[in-house]
């Protein structure tokens, strides 16, 4: 179980109680998997309420004045985020890729963020190379809870949370302590991100499980849900060699600062990303369906016929898809590929049909 | 019925043997999705990789306990991959190998020697 090098989460005993399987993960031991299988796992998030531990993952606090700050490492609009509001982004290089991709959300004091956690340490010295006052928060669990029903389930212990709107960040408090909770998460589904001091996280999480709604999922059915739901993830969809319009993400990009915008670029790459929004970036994302029951994975080498000898692209994600019945997997492919002929990968040296398809593979729940 | 190492079960009728994975494997396989199976006539030595195992996280092989040629496969594998987790010890056999040495099966382990192996 618990490798002696690796952290373990503060709900580690929970887990194991709950008959968690364990695996490393970005430096942790984490819960990969619970009596009900990933597959289980998968189809009750879709349906019911999952409850993920996702204390993994870096907390960080900035400032109020870090605005700028921020601004000057992603190409997201922070001046124009209202407090109690959230946004996706990323932090960009100056080759035009990814450091990270990261949730910011403007709280009253400031501006807390939640990125990953095999990027958080290199993050944090990032933004403390540009931004003074960079606090990290060490002391608190984070959980998800994702589903159709996780706002009936949370709404039990938290009543206030039913009136939050998709992206919406605020703070409520949970039997005398201060939790701070989004209206987001990464399966596609509606649900929570709630951050809560870690000597009140079990108790909090008990409460949660003690309704018959909500079953602990570990980190195998939040890859498929992720997947499912076309989300990227960084370290394969997205990584420092691919950039955010390649990746399928220009959608982040806020207006202001796109070229024409108030504050137009002033981010790392942006002579390399923004000129790529009209349509120039030379590879795109996209969905692929392969045609028999073969999982295509990351790796996987994609050709526009069954004999060209070089590859147009290859496979960033991919599995099965326990709500779609079928193999999945998101390419990145050479942008002019055309988007309505009919792809090979490349698995055990046999070429299977693939079509490209739109994404999210399966519809999503946000509730918006 | 005897096991490999690799928690392969082995199963003979005269010349032929009979192959699938043990229950202690389908559980650490989790929720298999998808199985390779080799083509029927194909003429195999022991250790070639024959099947491809896909379950939701990851895929694995097994490989030819003996020497022979296969001469059936579980076509109902294709349809429903996640009898391996429902029945790995029975429905869920992969492929059938017609041996010349039937006796080369006792090199493998016994169901207690398997068991003390995984420490069921």
């Amino acid at each position: 179980m618990a490798n002696d090098d690796l952290k373990t989460l503060a709900l580690a005993d929970l887990h194991a109680e709950l008959g968690a399987k364990f695996v490393p993960f970005a430096g942790y031991s984490m819960p990969v998997q619970y009596p009900l299988g990933v597959m289980g796992e998968h189809q009750w998030t879709r349906e019911n309420a999952g409850l993920f531990d996702v204390s993994h993952m870096g907390q960080v606090m900035l400032p109020a004045d870090a605005v700028a700050g921020l601004e000057s490492l992603v190409p997201v609009d922070v001046a124009g985020l209202a407090e109690g509001r959230q946004r996706y982004g990323f932090f960009t290089n100056d080759a035009g890729g990814v450091l990270d991709d990261l949730m910011i959300a403007r709280v009253p004091d400031g501006l807390f963020l939640v990125v990953n956690a095999g990027c958080k340490e290199a993050d944090i010295a990032h933004l403390r190379a540009h931004i003074d006052g960079v606090e990290v928060i060490e002391d608190r669990a984070l959980l998800a809870l994702q589903g159709p029903k996780a706002e009936a389930a949370l709404s039990e212990v938290l009543p206030g949370a039913a009136a939050m709107a998709f992206m919406d960040s605020t703070r409520m408090d949970w039997d005398g302590t201060e939790v701070w909770i989004s209206r987001s998460g990464y399966t596609g589904e509606d649900g929570f991100e709630i951050s809560i001091p870690e000597d009140r996280a079990e108790a909090f999480a008990r409460a949660l499980l003690a309704d018959d709604r909500v079953e602990a999922i570990g980190l195998g059915a939040r890859d498929s849900l992720r997947l499912e739901a076309g989300l990227p993830l960084y370290g394969q969809d997205l990584s420092p060699t691919i950039s955010p319009v390649e990746a399928g993400q220009a959608w982040a990009i806020g207006k202001v600062r796109r070229p024409g915008g108030e504050r137009a670029g002033g981010f790392p790459g942006a002579d390399v990303i923004l000129p790529q929004l009209g349509g120039n970036a030379p590879r795109r994302r996209v969905g692929l369906l392969p045609e028999g029951r073969a999982p295509m994975r990351a790796g996987v080498q994609i050709f526009d016929s069954e004999d060209a000898e070089t590859p147009i692209g290859e496979i960033t994600s991919g599995g099965f898809g326990p709500s779609l019945g079928s193999p999945m997997a998101l390419a990145l492919i050479d942008a002019d590929t055309p988007k309505d002929i009919s792809l090979f990968g490349e698995v055990r040296g046999k070429r299977l049909p693939v079509t490209q398809t739109k994404l999210p593979f399966t519809p999503p729940g946000y509730k918006r | 019925m005897k096991f490999t190492e690799d928690h392969e079960w082995l199963s003979a009728d005269g010349d032929i043997i009979t192959v699938g994975i043990t229950e202690h494997a389908a559980t650490q396989l989790g929720d298999v999705v998808y199985v390779e199976l080799p083509e029927v006539e194909t003429q195999v030595s022991k250790g070639d990789e024959i099947v491809v195992i896909e379950s939701v996280k990851a895929a694995s092989d097994i490989m030819s306990p003996l020497d022979g040629e296969i001469v059936e496969t579980n076509d109902a594998l294709a349809d429903k991959p996640s009898l391996v987790n429902e029945d790995a010890l029975g429905a869920a056999w992969f492929f059938k190998i017609k041996v010349e040495d039937p006796d080369a099966i006792n090199e493998y382990m016994s169901e207690d020697e398997y068991k003390d192996l995984v420490g069921d």
